[in-house]
Order: structure tokens, then C-alpha cells, then sequence
């Protein structure tokens, strides 16, 4: 008994930063979970991680301006991933070009650009903070910041989620009954932001995306229902956020790292045994079908 | 009879290159009409169009005032998730959008309306199964169903049969005469000139240009069919602007 005290309790109840790494966990797996379940759904997989990217630049301007500030660095992280994200669907709809080429397109220079100011200004201590984040270094700012994202993330789905699924799956038909398409996929896209930019103070740039999109391709394993797609997704990320925390407290391991791979297990996991269409189902079936 | 949708010198462009040019009609409130001619003839833009979703390059369209919602709208299948994870009654239920919109909850006679919908396009029974699971012809029925609970008086339908079975299409005929029936004003683009024939009072032979409009067996001639075959399909990046007056 006091084994499992030790192992799971202990660490959170003895620390506060790890108190407060795992709040973040919660309040990230919460909302950018049913988030990235969307990004899926609208085959954008790829446009979450290229949008974490284009954080870089705003970040570190922020950073440059005002040095380890949360609010410099969200700040303009977000106005750059925005910039980026509303530049490439412009060049899409005004010259045709497909919208992953516009999204790499943009989110590379963006990167570059990042890169190049912060090895300018800063040293690359600082830049491995800005890629990878310190989930440990949570303060209350950031948490305070974290938590609100996430509310803000699940109340703005609540409301908007029957416009947002019917743009996924049949965007002409909420055309035609004169729904707000364009101002659904541009507040879907700031959703995205904001959570890439509140997943960047705990995870990094870099793996920020971990626990929006591994999660949300793990689910399609277990469910089809979209609202079943954003529970188990949430549930995963939560978990994954913890498991990874603790993995990394006692294994003394990078917990940004360390919190994204245990997802990437889910991930596999979830590949291998799923319910649906998952290597164990496959196995399982080889042999029989039904006779209608 | 009164109009339903007049068009009015309308050319619709995609880069400056006309898809429909300077088209001027009427289609007759309760009319059934088929839209036929070659592929690339601006069928599908001129219905878009029709449906709002296409803004005119020239000239003008009026709806004649009718209730609320106007128009229902089919768009052809490929531009649609078929692997969506929904439920079929949740798709057909959308048909009740202008009256629950992005908030409202469905109410009970709503749901089953919906339930009576499917019913009648042969789907009793498929309500909690997920579209992925359905053939072509299955999911059309059920797109069918969605616009018999979107209850407008101007029904438009891109393709409404293409890759469709012929017993599903037989069925789904039957729904669209139903639709006619009830005074609605039916648009459809089709493909098979026997069905338009055989199912279609009124047709628009389009090339671009209207190559004929009006009751079917005087459109549909060897001569304008002849005439549509020809129309130029490529168009000419380096044709002159076009300064044809407002007729």
C-alpha cells in the first residue's frame, strides 16, 4: 500500500511544482484532445503540427521584447500561428493551391524565421525552452492561463459543435441552409491556436501537438461516435499527461518527452488491441464473417 | 403561371471565364425541370448559383418571395465525408435546420419526422447506423430524406442518379414526383436522356449558353443535341472580353 503511496501520490503530494505540472496535464488533455479528435476528422492532421511551428517566430519576438514572459510569449505566439494559418487558407482560396502545400509553405519560413531570431538574441539554452517547454516550471500565471484556455476550448465547442461537424462532413449543405461556415473554420482555427499556445508553455513548440493529435488518432480505435471520439481522447491525453509526469519524476527524464511517448504508447496500444479495426480485431476475424 | 426563379442575363465565371453565359429564362413555379448537356456545359455552377452559393459574375437572379427555408439543396456525393462517423438520423435530422439551427435541440416530433423520412425513401430501420456503412444508393436515399424534411418550394438536385442502381433510382424518381405533386419547383441536373424524357415535363439544354428551354420533347431534338455535342469545351485564355449587351 505504501508502494502505491509512493509511486503515484507521494511525488504530487510532496511538490507543488508537480501539483501543478499535473493541473496542466488535466487542463491540456481536456481541450486539446476533442480539438485534435476534430483536426482528424477534418484531415488536418498535419495542419496542427505545421501551426505549432509557426508559433515559433511570435514567441520568440515575445521573448526578445520582454524576456521569459508568459503573456510576450503567448502573445505572440498566437498572433503568429494566426497570421500563418489565416495567410495559408487565403493563398487556398484565391489561387487553388491544395492547403497542406500553402500550410508547410508558410509554417517553414515561419520556422526558419524563429529560429534564426532567437539563435540572434538569445543562447540555445533558450532556444531548448522554447522547443521543448518545461511543464515543471508551470507558474501560476501560466496555469491561471492554461485553465482558461481550456474552459474557453470546451464551452466555444459546446456551442459551436453542431455547425462545426456539419462543416466537416458536408460543408455545401451548411452553405446552402446559410450557416456561417467561414466564421465556424475561423473560430475552429483559433481554438487550435490557443490551445498549441497554452500546450507551448508546458510541452514546447515541438511538442505541443503530442497531446492534441496522438490521443485523437488513438480514439478512432475505440469509438466511432464523435462525442465517444472526444471522451476517450480527453481520457488518454489526461492519462497520458499523468502517467508521463510520474514516469518522468521517478526515471529523472525530461517530462515534456516523456509525457508525448507515453501517448505515442497509447497510440501503438491502441493499434495493436483496439476495439475497432485494430491488429487484435484483424487477427481475430482473419478466420470468419458473417453470413449477412 | 406564376415564376418561381427568373434569371436575367446571368453568366457566371470561374477566372474570368465564363461556365454560364448570359442565360435569360424563367422556371414556372411547380415546374419539374431537368438540366442537361455536356459535361463542362455549367450545369452544376448554375445550380450552385441558384442555391447562393455561387455569386453571379453578370446579370442577376430572383427568387420569386417565398416562406422560409427557400431552397433545398442535393450537391453531387463526391463533395461529401462518406466516412464521417454520424448516424443516418443525424444526418437526415439536419434537415430541420431552419428551424433548430446551430442551438436548438431537436424536439420529439421533429425526431420523428425524420424517422417517417427515412421511411420513405426505403430506410426504415437505418436510423443509428453510421453513413460509412451505407452503399451509394443507400446514402443517397438518405440525402433524399434530408431534403423531404427541409420542406422548401425550390428543390435543386446535382446529379441526383449518377452511380445509383436502377431500383434505387426508380424509388427516388417516385419521391421527386411526390415533390412535384405537392406544387414544389424541382431542378434537377441530369445525365440520361430516356429519364428526362420519361420523368421530366420541362428541360433546360445547356452549353454554356441555353441551347434550348422549355417543354422536354421540343428541346430534347436531334438537332439541339447535335448542337450542344459541339459546344467548345476548352476555353481560350486568350479570347477577347466579352461586350455582348444586356439583352
Amino acid at each position: 500500500m505504501t508502494e502505491l503511496y509512493d509511486w503515484f501520490i507521494a511525488p504530487f503530494a510532496e511538490f507543488s511544482f508537480m501539483r501543478r505540472a499535473l493541473v496542466a496535464c488535466l487542463a491540456l488533455g481536456l481541450s486539446s484532445a476533442p480539438v485534435g479528435v476534430l483536426l482528424v476528422l477534418r484531415r488536418m492532421s498535419l495542419v496542427g503540427d505545421a501551426m505549432a511551428h509557426a508559433l515559433l517566430p511570435g514567441a520568440a519576438l515575445g521573448f526578445i521584447a520582454a524576456g521569459f514572459s508568459l503573456y510576450a510569449m503567448g502573445l505572440g505566439g498566437f498572433i503568429a500561428a494566426m497570421l500563418v494559418a489565416t495567410l495559408a487558407g487565403w493563398v487556398t482560396r484565391k489561387t487553388g493551391q491544395r492547403e497542406d502545400a500553402s500550410f508547410a509553405a508558410f509554417y517553414l519560413i515561419a520556422l526558419a524565421g524563429g529560429v534564426m531570431l532567437i539563435s540572434l538574441r538569445g543562447n540555445s539554452v533558450d532556444l531548448m525552452h522554447v522547443l521543448f517547454g518545461t511543464i515543471l516550471a508551470v507558474d501560476d500565471d501560466a496555469l491561471i492561463l492554461m485553465t482558461a484556455v481550456s474552459s474557453v476550448t470546451l464551452v466555444a465547442l459546446a456551442l459551436m459543435y453542431r455547425p462545426l461537424v456539419v462543416e466537416c462532413f458536408d460543408p455545401g449543405f451548411l452553405r446552402s441552409v446559410g450557416g456561417r461556415g467561414g466564421l465556424v473554420h475561423l473560430l475552429f482555427q483559433t481554438l487550435v491556436v490557443l490551445n498549441l499556445v497554452s500546450g507551448f508553455q508546458a510541452l514546447g513548440t515541438l511538442m505541443a501537438v503530442g497531446l492534441m493529435m496522438l490521443p485523437a488518432a488513438s480514439a478512432r480505435f475505440w469509438a466511432v461516435r464523435v462525442s465517444s471520439l472526444f471522451a476517450v481522447a480527453a481520457l488518454i491525453a489526461v492519462a497520458s499527461g499523468m502517467a508521463g509526469l510520474l514516469i518522468s519524476y521517478h526515471a529523472h527524464l525530461p517530462s515534456g518527452p516523456a509525457i508525448v511517448l507515453v501517448a505515442g504508447a497509447a497510440y501503438i496500444a491502441s493499434l495493436l488491441l483496439g476495439r475497432r479495426d485494430s491488429a487484435l480485431q484483424f487477427l481475430l476475424r482473419k478466420q470468419s464473417h458473417r453470413i449477412a | 403561371m406564376s415564376v418561381a426563379v427568373s434569371l436575367h442575363d446571368l453568366t457566371l465565371a470561374y477566372r474570368r471565364h465564363p461556365a454560364v453565359h448570359h442565360l435569360h429564362g424563367e422556371f414556372a413555379s411547380g415546374s419539374l425541370t431537368a438540366v442537361v448537356g455536356p459535361n463542362g456545359a455549367g450545369k452544376s455552377t448554375l445550380l450552385n448559383a441558384l442555391a447562393g452559393l455561387v455569386e453571379p459574375s453578370a446579370g442577376q437572379i430572383n427568387l420569386a418571395p417565398m416562406r422560409n427555408p427557400r431552397v433545398a439543396y442535393l450537391p453531387q456525393q463526391a463533395q461529401i465525408d462518406r466516412s464521417f462517423p454520424i448516424t443516418v438520423l443525424d444526418v437526415v435530422m439536419l434537415g430541420h435546420w431552419a428551424a433548430i439551427g446551430s442551438w436548438r435541440g431537436v424536439k420529439r416530433q421533429q425526431q420523428v419526422a425524420a424517422v417517417h423520412a427515412l421511411g420513405a425513401v426505403g430506410l426504415a430501420g437505418f436510423e443509428q447506423r453510421v453513413i460509412a456503412e451505407l452503399s451509394a444508393g443507400q446514402f443517397q436515399r438518405v440525402l433524399f430524406a434530408r431534403v423531404l424534411l427541409q420542406d422548401a418550394p425550390l428543390i435543386l438536385l446535382d446529379e441526383p442518379f449518377a452511380a445509383i442502381d436502377a431500383r434505387t433510382t426508380v424509388d427516388l424518381l417516385q419521391v421527386v414526383h411526390r415533390w412535384h405533386a405537392e406544387s414544389r419547383t424541382v431542378i434537377a441536373v441530369l445525365h440520361d436522356i430516356e429519364q428526362v424524357r420519361e420523368h421530366f415535363p420541362q428541360t433546360l439544354l445547356l452549353a454554356r449558353e441555353a441551347i434550348a428551354w422549355g417543354p422536354t420533347a421540343s428541346v430534347l431534338t436531334p438537332e439541339n443535341l447535335m448542337k450542344s455535342r459541339h459546344m467548345a469545351e476548352a476555353w481560350d485564355d486568350a479570347a477577347e472580353i466579352c461586350r455582348r449587351e444586356a439583352a
